[in-house]
């Protein structure tokens, strides 16, 4: 276990130094650059750009610019936001909880629903409810978010006036409720398509595990159906969950883009894409290291847990 | 006729500030159209006795740099001139309103030296920092030399470069030597916003001071905090030494898509739609909403084609000049722009001093285009388009893609063109590579660009139109057109030395004929943007000659 623990840092360390050779590259080359939107900015001219260009270091060529930042970087030094010159990690961190907050309420919202709506769509299997629930996430799966965020805010905000047209709170008050308050509709817009994607894996999962042998030896026995499909079907048809689930932790801190923009939340996916726009290009490649070390983490952990969770795995 | 129409409407405008210290106005405004402007109506409403309420800006772009001086966009200087002072601000009408200083210096009133080399400056006595440090001329010479200090990132250096010897006569007054006369220069001190020196000394480096994010200014509103990606909170300074500040809190909120922008403020959760405002397509809805003021307001930018004239095909003037008769100019502006913005000749807005208001106006005619050309000598090469000397009359035209509404103008003008025998590509390009190299260093064959050509309320149009501003030749400056006309280049030096304003306007009254004759640029429309403020929000005053229209959120209040 150890020794492939050990293995598999060693690879990942490998992986995460060559994302952020091709990162760096790509975005460095991609024409454009941090300082191009202010050219139709009025009163700067074409020298005062030169000289900032030289002030930021960006006239050096490319191999110099990235041995400095990995140098930086290695020594915990993310580098400076190019838009409101603060550290990196402080830029991200102050991103981050506004996306879990997010997150987490969508995830536990598609794992609840979706895994109840797969159970029982599984054991009801070609019954109405199951129909219903097919055809609902296919539904769900083909609606644009975009879209959707905007119905939900005009039925339920501008006609309603139920629920705020958006923002994580309102300023001036920071109470629990007002923030649940606001959470609401983002939420379940994004629960959305989550719901759809995890109650048909969970469907899948369950029909998997339902027709298999230990199911009918267990049938045999004598088991109360309710013990026989949450005590053994369940358990074992949660095993494929936990890969998901790992798949799907990177999602959970590099935000959704989406649901961030219609209900202005100020989240990941949204610093990504200002950023981007900006080309900021330490915040950028920050947003991408962490994102690497997310999905390699998230990996990682699915292995283990899948390991744990099922005796016949084993990691050596 | 444009001229005379927004005279009357500055006669129809009553001064408030000058009201209101007589105690005889206070009345909502109410927009009375686009050359009108806003117009105090009787109903009595007067600002609180002490600040109260909040307003919440909405702004589709975030302000993120708080030095006033470094390098910034658009948006932040929204956030500057309620954190912070000029030693005066831009007016409505392009005028400068004294704020730290108490006079514009000029040569009538002894400011100015004859020769325009000699600058005092007299400070108001009762400022403020928002700390309790009493604001002094150490802090405007401090100022001055910290965009000169070649460590600091300044943003825009022009005109500061040539200030010498700064003299601190008295806490109240100061002096300065120009290395040579510059007119605009008090127009670019009127977007220079003064910086604490007290605190701004201590730090090592200005660069990542904690002052740029958590800044101290003598504004009417002081910092209170900013939640990135989110918003921006201010509160009133009650020590301010103008008007106001009425308002207890004022909020930037961050709103990066327009229609949830637009959504919000119907809903009431945002007062002021800043920056690009509305969209022009919910005008006529935004127009009817109850509880709402929606109207365009005016903005300094010329909406124009750009001409590459280093390429063979535009060094006629004759093939200019046909382009302009075959563009149908109004059905672009009622078809695609809904009407808004103002068809114009010239390059600068038309609120400007320097305005002239007589050029030869536009009339769309094919015919007279397509006879101009056949004179040139392009004749048809066989496929319906012109040609000359082996020139074929064919380029692109390249702007920013996903802007929706240029691409439907260029597809319009792309129909107009052909119909002269031009032919028209379309390239469009993301921001940052369309106005990087492509852009600055001439790449490009056209343009649709929006121009503001002038320095905030000066007309001086350098940068964009003088032979030495050539990107492409090596020089340092905008003129990507690469436009080279020893007229106009005489012009432009003339109308920078001369400090008289009248015979300024003169000047670039001859400049802006040249130009219309010459046509580097086939100028379209100046821009009108669509904004909303919340019924009972006094005081909102669109001006051109600033960024961003909550440039006097000091004087607004709620009358409700």
């Amino acid at each position: 276990m150890g020794r492939y623990l050990l293995g598999r840092l060693g690879q990942n360390l490998v992986l995460l130094w060559l994302v952020s050779m091709i990162g760096f590259g790509v975005l460095y080359l991609a024409p454009g650059g941090p300082l191009s939107q202010f050219a139709l900015v009025p009163g700067m001219s074409q020298e005062d750009i030169a000289r900032i260009a030289a002030q930021m270091g960006l006239d050096r060529p490319l191999p110099v610019q990235y041995w400095e930042w990995f140098t930086r970087l290695l020594t915990g030094d993310w580098g400076r936001s190019y838009r409101d010159s603060q550290p990196v990690l402080h830029v991200i961190g102050s991103h981050l909880w506004a996306t879990l907050e997010l997150m987490i309420a969508a995830i536990l919202i598609a794992v609840l629903l979706g895994g109840w709506i797969g159970v029982m769509g599984a054991i009801r299997r070609y019954s109405f409810f199951d129909y219903l629930a097919t055809i609902g996430a296919m539904v769900a799966l083909s609606i644009p978010t975009f879209w959707f965020g905007l119905v939900t805010i005009y039925i339920f905000s501008v006609k309603l006036g139920w629920l705020p047209p958006g923002n994580r709170y309102t300023v001036g008050d920071g109470s629990f409720w007002n923030y649940l308050h606001h959470l609401i509709a983002p939420a379940l817009v994004l629960a959305l398509v989550e719901v759809a994607i995890w109650s048909r894996y969970m469907r899948a999962a369950m029909l998997d595990v339902i027709n298999q042998d230990f199911v009918r030896t267990a049938r045999a026995k004598g088991l109360p159906e309710r013990q026989i499909l949450f005590r053994h079907a369940l358990r074992n048809a949660l095993i494929p969950m936990i890969t998901l689930a790992g798949l799907q932790m990177p999602t959970l801190l590099g935000g959704a883009l989406v649901t961030e923009t219609v209900f202005t939340w100020p989240g990941m996916g949204r610093l990504f894409l200002d950023s981007l726009g900006y080309r900021d290009y330490p915040v950028v490649m920050g947003i991408l290291m962490f994102t690497a070390v997310m999905v390699l983490l998230g990996n990682l952990l699915a292995d283990l847990l899948c390991a744990v969770a099922d005796p016949r795995i084993r990691l050596d | 006729m444009d001229d005379t129409m927004s005279k009357q409407g500055s006669l129809m405008r009553p001064n408030r500030r000058r009201l209101m210290a007589m105690g005889l106005s206070g009345g909502a405004a109410v927009w009375m159209g686009p050359k009108l402007g806003w117009v105090g109506t009787a109903e009595a409403a007067t600002p609180p006795e002490k600040p109260t309420g909040q307003a919440v800006i909405g702004m589709s772009q975030e302000p993120t740099v708080f030095n006033p001086l470094m390098l910034h966009i658009e948006v932040d200087e929204g956030v500057y001139f309620n954190l912070f002072s000029p030693l005066w601000r831009p007016g409505p009408d392009g005028n400068l309103i004294p704020d730290l200083a108490t006079e514009i210096p000029s040569v009538a009133n002894g400011g100015i030296s004859e020769d325009g080399l000699t600058w005092t400056i007299r400070l108001r006595d009762n400022v403020k920092w928002h700390d309790g440090t009493p604001f002094s001329a150490e802090d405007v010479k401090y100022t001055i030399e910290l965009i000169n200090n070649p460590d600091f990132r300044a943003g825009r250096r022009a005109g500061h470069e040539l200030v010498r010897d700064i003299q601190v006569v008295s806490p109240t007054e100061l002096t300065w030597k120009m290395a040579e006369p510059y007119a605009p220069y008090p127009a670019i001190l009127s977007w220079t916003f003064i910086v604490p020196k007290h605190i701004l000394e201590k730090e090592a480096d200005p660069n990542t001071a904690a002052f740029n994010n958590a800044p101290i200014g003598t504004g009417a509103f002081k910092w209170v905090e900013r939640v990135p990606g989110d918003h921006i909170t201010l509160e009133a300074h009650q020590d301010f030494h103008g008007d106001g500040p009425y308002l207890e809190r004022i909020i930037f909120k961050y709103i990066p898509d327009m229609t949830v922008l637009y959504t919000q403020f119907q809903t009431g959760a945002v007062d002021y739609t800043g920056i690009q405002g509305i969209t022009p397509d919910k005008y006529e809805e935004g127009k009817a909403l109850e509880g709402r003021v929606v109207q365009t307001v005016p903005q300094p930018f010329i909406e124009n084609i750009a001409f590459n004239t280093g390429l063979p095909v535009f060094q006629d003037r004759a093939v200019r000049e046909a382009l302009l008769y075959g563009m149908d100019k109004q059905s672009i502006i009622e078809a695609i722009y809904y009407g808004l913005p103002t068809p114009t000749e010239s390059f600068l807005p038309s609120q400007s001093w320097a305005y002239n208001p007589d050029l030869p106006q536009h009339e769309y005619n094919p015919e007279k285009a397509r006879q101009i050309l056949e004179e040139a000598g392009w004749v048809d090469s066989g496929d319906g388009i012109r040609a000359k000397d082996g020139v074929r009359l064919e380029f692109t035209n390249s702007t920013t893609a996903g802007n929706t509404t240029r691409e439907q103008a260029q597809q319009f003008l792309q129909q107009n063109w052909l119909e002269i025998g031009a032919k028209m590509n379309i390239s469009n390009l993301p921001p940052a590579v369309m106005w990087g190299e492509y852009w600055m260093m001439s790449k490009f064959e056209t343009a649709m660009v929006g121009i503001g050509f002038g320095i905030g309320p000066d007309p001086d149009a350098t940068d964009f139109l003088h032979s030495k501003s050539i990107g492409a030749k090596g020089g340092a400056g905008q003129n990507t057109t690469q436009f080279s006309n020893p007229e106009a280049d005489k012009l432009l030096e003339e109308g920078a030395a001369v400090t008289d304003q009248e015979q300024r306007a003169e000047i670039y009254k001859k400049l802006q004929e040249v130009t219309r004759r010459e046509l580097p640029y086939l100028p379209i429309f100046q821009y009108a943007m669509v904004q909303g403020i919340k019924a009972g929000l006094e005081n909102f005053k669109p001006n051109f000659a600033v960024q961003e229209n909550c440039w006097n959120a000091n004087e607004w209040y709620f009358s409700s």
